[in-house]
């Protein structure tokens, strides 16, 4: 098996590793770099709770692979927080109770944070349409939806 | 109802924000995969493509070249420490792993050591194993057929498939109530196989420290402690004893009941992890999950109800079904092979009842009680409610007119019912009426015939149904013999913070939030500064865990009687620092003053000091308390939805226009979360209701096994629920709360059903079986001409 030296920007941070062809990008996240805020809830690109943002576009982490990802910036949610201060996403999902167990969070607030990237005032509509990548067992969605109308207005707001 | 404490102590009623957010929000969070431990190697599993086979040979020469593969387990390997089978929670047996043959598809069949995950894979690719395929069992009925193959020839004696037969009341006199009723209508219904599917799947690291002869496994169990003395009394006689067995249920992403069974893989892990003297992780994938771990539902029902003319109900009967795969996993209490199936009588007054299940052998996994069903109140509700619905059509009467007139009273509460529970509050009407003046029920029934008259397809349904949680009373419930109680203990440390465990486990329902604010309440300690923690069996005091709603109405309950087990103290505490008797102190949430004398007063606080530098001679030093609950009676919540939906006549797809959910789940303790919780719940009902099934074709390979079309519901799908309550207390429990995890899930599928066909009843359709996919709808509409 082939394998390939990778240069790749997390968070901010680069990182240089050495990677198996077949290495998918989740697990190169999680089990090389230890950051295992990114998720794996299914086998078939469904549920995103893998979505980060490669170059600023989510995807599905499960869907790339590693040596992909080669000289590219990533962002995890571990990267949202900045100096100690949680990202308006963040706070609305603590605001307006939008995770339960957590576990789709991080890609959740991922694929949201894409959204508010493009536009600052979507409609109820934009926000399900954007995050139907993105399954959630927990909340049935109403209070995620809230949280990303409160991280909205926060940022237009900033 | 207002609420008691301050906003800085948070007791009952704040929608405080919950306490286990922050480290989620940050990607903080501990989950099962998140554990990595020195010297870990992984597991993977290789699993039967064929329903039903011997098993001829497992050739393992292959796999052991690959490399990075470090052992290959069979059931061979297991039977040499009788390992290969395990009891099931219903006193059945399950194998770990097959020595003769495969019972399933995705049944496991050896399980591959190797140093990455990758690895692991290669390597059960690289297990080669020869298959004589047998035949086939999938339906049930036919499995029940006198000279169907006998699935289970393990069973001594065992000639047949049936595993039991139940019954609860009184079959004469509900066969004579109903053969002098003025209407009777039945109905077959079908509940099919579904499956939790929560987002993280099942796994485990499995620790055997040779050193210290002790095993750590942190794994997916929504009841670690019921977890721990399993695994002792499976594997004592190879050394692993109680206390030197410590489960870690660490961060569970959702369990919704598939976390409470034992899988193979958790027990074939331990048995790795002892063999190897290494860590072994075990994380399934989706497929597996989908394809061999706990499923729910699968009743064939048929349902009788009998009825006066004016609508009063007389009698029901019910005679179901049950698939419960290859061996009887289902995680019932033990007196309990139907679950509760028996609160099937539902809200209404009804004098005589009879209902028999029985459950049969099939080539499929087991499983059965999952997905929020409170031990088959799913199935139960289901058929009553749609019962309810289709006598009222018949007797041309309103659906909501009929379940006023059968509703139980609120002032025949408690009520015993025909089938013998003791349901302990409610106000049906309240919920019902509240549910209709928030939809506007009498103008859209207008609407609808507006809209029926311009041939378009709308529906209106009601579900109103009764809950049964929070088992359970020891003199009926137990798990393996072990009764159904659950626990608190809280330790207040000298600055007046606290630490409070539980015998519970929460998976997302906000344990961590919820019950510091039980403390809170009872203490008057800011519900911020009491750290929750449950699922360490080492630290945690023991509890049957968390499923069925059990933990507001059980440990919940413990947490009450912990707290006041310390306020009591602290009252002679205080009395002593006051200088005053005890009887001259009020309390209120956080401070004993004197009757009186409001400015003589002690705050918890001060007390907390006082037990650790100042305690009163003859009365051991500290403040801390433990409470094992054992609940007198299950709580009762109940609620009515109503449903509007609109039928697409060109495509078949049913839209859900409106959703009105009024829950009444007594006092809340935080109703943020309950909100949450019913969001959930709602769309966990609409789900099977509209989109997600699991069905076997005739040899038994499974459709729906991936997420390719096993249909879970996104933000598309799933509609703005709309929430409300109405306040009816427990009046057993001691902070009058009631559980209510599972009811949005239990009430919903029938509502939506009971609205997709009132919207068709006018076309001679009484019925379609969830879920109510455009294409079978789409079917009926060309079926009946009306289509676009």
């Amino acid at each position: 098996m082939a394998s390939h030296q990778i240069r790749v920007t997390v968070n901010g941070t680069p990182h240089e590793a050495e990677v198996d062809s077949r290495l998918l990008l989740v697990h190169f996240l999680r089990d090389v770099l230890r950051l295992t805020g990114t998720h794996v809830g299914c086998d078939t690109t469904h549920c995103g709770a893998c979505t980060v943002l490669l170059d600023g576009a989510p995807v599905k982490s499960c869907t790339v692979l590693a040596v992909q990802a080669n000289g590219r910036e990533l962002m995890t949610v571990e990267g949202l927080e900045r100096d100690g201060k949680l990202h308006p996403i963040q706070e609305g999902f603590w605001e307006k109770h939008g995770l339960q167990c957590g576990y789709c969070t991080p890609g959740m607030m991922m694929t949201s944070y894409a959204l508010l990237q493009r536009t600052r005032s979507p409609t109820e509509l934009e926000i399900r349409q954007a995050i139907s990548g993105n399954l959630c067992r927990c909340t049935g969605y109403v209070n995620i939806v809230k949280a990303v109308q409160y991280a909205a207005e926060k940022l237009r707001e900033e | 109802m207002a609420p008691r404490t301050s906003p800085e102590i948070s007791g009952m009623g704040h929608s405080m924000k919950r306490k286990e957010d922050p480290r989620f929000l940050r990607g903080q969070g501990r989950y099962v995969d998140d554990i990595v431990l020195p010297g870990m190697v992984f597991m993977d599993i290789v699993r039967s493509p064929f329903a039903h086979a011997k098993i001829t040979k497992i050739d393992t020469a292959r796999a052991l070249k690959v490399p990075g593969v470090l052992a290959v387990i069979t059931g061979e390997t297991l039977a040499k420490f009788n390992l290969h089978w395990m009891p099931t929670l219903m006193s059945d047996t399950q194998m770990v792993l097959p020595t003769e043959k495969v019972m399933y598809q995705a049944q496991e069949v050896a399980a591959v050591i190797a140093t990455d995950r990758y690895a692991a894979a290669d390597g059960v690719e690289a297990v080669e194993v020869s298959y004589d395929p047998l035949p086939v069992l999938v339906d049930p009925f036919k499995a029940l057929e006198p000279g169907a193959p006998v699935l289970r020839t393990d069973k001594k004696g065992k000639t047949d498939n049936r595993i039991f037969h139940w019954e609860a009341g009184d079959r004469q006199g509900t066969d004579a109530e109903l053969a002098g009723s003025e209407v009777v209508v039945k109905q077959d219904l079908y509940i099919p196989r579904i499956h939790v599917s929560s987002i993280e799947t099942c796994g485990c690291v499995a620790d055997f420290d040779r050193a210290q002869g002790k095993l750590t496994v942190y794994m997916t169990t929504q009841a670690p402690h019921a977890i721990r003395t399993v695994f002792a009394l499976v594997a004592g006689h190879v050394g692993l004893s109680e206390e030197r067995i410590r489960i870690v249920s660490p961060d569970i992403g959702g369990g919704f009941g598939g976390k409470v069974p034992v899988y193979p893989g958790y027990v074939i892990a331990v048995a790795a992890s002892v063999v190897l003297g290494k860590p072994v992780k075990w994380i399934e994938d989706r497929m597996e999950n989908l394809q061999a771990d706990s499923f729910a539902r699968d009743y064939h029902i048929s349902a009788e109800l009998g009825a006066k003319r004016d609508g009063t109900m007389t009698a029901l009967r019910i005679k179901t079904i049950a698939d419960h795969g290859y061996t009887d996993a289902a995680a019932n209490p033990s007196k309990f092979p139907a679950g509760l199936f028996s609160i099937c009588t539902g809200s209404y007054q009804l004098g005589h009842a009879f209902a028999e299940v029985d459950g049969v052998y099939t080539n499929k996994p087991p499983g059965g009680i999952a997905y929020r069903c409170s031990f088959r109140v799913t199935e139960a509700v289901h058929a009553i409610e749609r019962l309810t619905d289709i006598l009222a059509h018949e007797l041309g009467m309103d659906p909501a007119e009929l379940r006023f007139k059968n509703f139980i009273p609120p002032e025949s509460f408690p009520y015993h019912s025909a089938l013998g529970w003791d349901y302990d509050s409610g106000n049906y009407a309240a919920a019902l009426r509240k549910a209709m003046d928030r939809i506007g029920y009498a103008e859209l029934r207008k609407e609808q015939a507006e809209k029926r008259a311009r041939g378009e397809l709308m529906g209106i349904g009601i579900s109103s149904f009764t809950e049964i949680v929070g088992a359970g009373p020891s003199k009926q419930f137990d798990i393996l013999g072990i009764k159904m109680f659950d626990s608190c203990e809280i330790r207040v440390h000298p600055t007046g913070k606290a630490i409070a465990r539980f015998g519970t486990k929460s998976q997302g329902q906000g344990h961590e939030t919820t019950y510091a604010q039980i403390v809170a309440e009872e203490l008057g300690i800011p519900a911020a500064h009491v750290q929750v923690e449950e699922g360490d069996t080492d630290t945690a005091p023991y509890g049957l865990g968390t499923y069925a709603s059990r933990s507001t109405p059980v440990a919940g309950a413990a947490g009450a009687v912990a707290a006041r087990k310390i306020r009591d103290k602290a009252r002679k505490i205080a009395a002593h620092l006051l200088e005053v008797a005890e009887e001259d102190l009020v309390w209120e949430p956080g401070k004993f003053s004197v009757k009186g004398a409001p400015q003589r007063s002690k705050t918890i606080q001060d007390i907390a000091l006082a037990a650790y530098t100042n305690h009163p001679q003859g009365m051991e030093a500290g403040l801390e308390a433990v409470s094992y609950y054992d609940p007198p009676n299950l709580t009762f919540p109940f609620g009515s939805y109503i449903c509007v939906v609109d039928l697409d006549r060109g495509t078949g797809e049913v839209k859900i226009r409106r959703f009105v959910a009024v829950d009444d789940c007594g006092n809340i303790i935080n109703p943020m979360i309950v909100d949450g919780q019913i969001h959930g719940g709602l769309t966990m009902g609409m789900a099977p209701a509209l989109l997600e099934e699991i069905s076997y074709d005739e040899d038994g390979n499974i459709q729906g096994g991936s997420f390719m079309d096993y249909l879970l519901p996104t933000a598309m799908e799933t509609p703005s629920w709309e929430t409300d309550k109405t306040v009816t207390p427990s009046p057993h429990h001691p902070l009058g709360a009631k559980g209510v995890g599972e009811s949005a899930t239990v009430g919903a599928p029938p509502a939506i059903a009971n609205a997709v066909v009132d919207a068709l009843w006018h076309l001679g359709v009484r019925n379609i079986d969830i879920p109510i996919t455009p294409e079978k709808v789409w079917r009926i509409l060309h079926e009946k001409g009306v289509a676009e």
